[in-house]
């Protein structure tokens, strides 16, 4: 009987883990449910366009990581975008006439959210919108005027 | 000539034959399922020797085959520049092909040539006519908890492989190799949809986890009671095994993934 026991407990914690796994997998893998943000503040910036950013594309000052992107909205009656950042707690110093940007890691990598600090007296509290934005470059229009521009020192 | 020509015939025939046997052998033990729901402990006990015990071996190549794919994938993609990326090659590769297939292959090797040699030995000793003798079936009594318990284990024992897979190679790629964790895990999470990756290896696991219980019990039960036979009936269970998840992946992988 004893035996038994411990036989039933053995297969329980071989289901339990594939169980385990599976959530795992479709928690933390796929994008069934997004992660509970760590503690931190929320802050917003408008953005014409916010390229190729992502939900959890990460937010770095002076490139380092400080926060993410939680949510990106258009905005029905700016037809703006605006881009919703998590900034972790310990950086609550940020003046509030800081900038935003779009920008690209590396020439195919991925998109992320720049901080540039300004000089303010004041610091960026949550729920505060960063007014000094720089949408992302979309790539297409960079090369359309370049090769205008080509075309028209020729003449 | 003539003889060359039967030889073929006969070999027809045979597989056929075999074909047919293997057909009737499962719808006999899928209408052991009745049986199973009676007397579960029959079943929990197979679960222990098909699942439990493979769960290691599971556990430690899963770890590897993560490890060795951050490392593959991050040489290769920091080429390009696209070491983010590494997130989504694990976990893809893992979720949709590596999880299903390679556990599929160790659980064919571990469990499923250990059940034909039970059952090809059973044969061999007699105890299964004994069984019949005593008006028990065997059938229902040994092969369909052995059956339905290899069914079970397959799937919880792929989701295990692509779990520890993906962590061994966040291992890798974050630990050792330096790759950001919040791309890693974004990208991941951006580029894999549930149903569409997640899921469909599972379901690919548990057509495995038919596919290679079927082959090792039908090849245990219909093993020549020598002890030869057993030992080719082993041999068979994985070579056959192997080509069939090979085989049926190739398929799967084309309807599931072949539209977009």
């Amino acid at each position: 009987m004893q035996q038994c026991k411990t036989l039933e407990l053995l297969v329980g914690l071989f289901v339990a883990s594939g169980i385990v796994a599976l959530f795992f997998l479709a928690m933390h893998v796929s994008n069934l449910n997004p992660l509970t943000e760590d503690e931190g503040y929320t802050i917003y910036a408008r953005f014409e366009n916010s390229g190729g950013l992502k939900v959890k594309s990460p937010v770095s000052i002076a490139g380092v990581r400080i926060g993410r992107v939680t949510n990106i909205r258009f905005d029905t009656q700016t037809y703006e975008s605006i881009v919703e950042m998590r900034i972790g707690k310990q950086y609550n110093t940020l003046p509030d006439d800081t900038s935003a940007s779009i920008l690209t890691a590396g020439l195919l990598g991925e998109q992320y959210v720049g901080l540039n600090a300004g000089g303010s007296e004041d610091y960026l509290e949550d729920g505060s919108v960063i007014e000094y934005t720089q949408s992302a470059i979309v790539l297409e229009k960079l090369i359309g005027q370049f090769l205008y521009q080509n075309k028209s020192d020729k003449k | 000539m003539i003889r060359l020509t039967r030889q073929l015939g006969r070999y027809t025939l045979q597989s056929l034959a075999k074909l047919g046997r293997g057909s009737l052998f499962l719808n006999h033990t899928l209408s052991g399922l009745t049986e199973i729901l009676f007397r579960p402990r029959l079943l929990i006990r197979q679960l222990y020797f098909v699942g439990v015990l493979t769960f290691l071996i599971i556990v430690i190549s899963g770890l590897f085959v993560g490890m060795v794919l951050g490392l593959q994938g991050y040489y290769t993609l920091s080429d390009f520049g696209a070491e983010e990326s590494l997130g989504v090659m694990v976990a893809a590769s893992l979720v949709r092909e590596l999880g299903p297939v390679v556990a599929a292959l160790l659980f064919a090797g571990r469990a499923g040539s250990a059940l034909t040699a039970e059952i090809g030995l059973m044969k061999a000793t007699e105890q299964l006519s004994g069984m019949e003798m005593m008006a028990v079936d065997p059938v229902k009594r040994i092969i369909a908890p052995r059956f339905f318990a290899g069914f079970i284990s397959l799937p919880i024992l792929a989701a295990l492989f692509s779990a520890i897979g993906i962590l061994g190679g966040e291992m890798v790629g974050v630990g050792l190799l330096g790759v950001d964790e919040g791309s890693f895990w974004s990208q991941m999470q951006a580029n894999l949809d549930f149903y569409d990756d997640i899921m469909n290896g599972v379901i690919k696991s548990i057509v495995f986890g038919f596919v290679t219980s079927w082959i090792a019990l039908f090849e245990g039960y219909d093993a020549i009671p020598t002890s030869e036979g057993v030992s080719r009936a082993t041999t068979r269970t994985v070579v056959n095994s192997a080509f069939a998840v090979l085989g049926l992946d190739f398929l799967l992988t084309a309807m599931m993934f072949g539209d977009d």
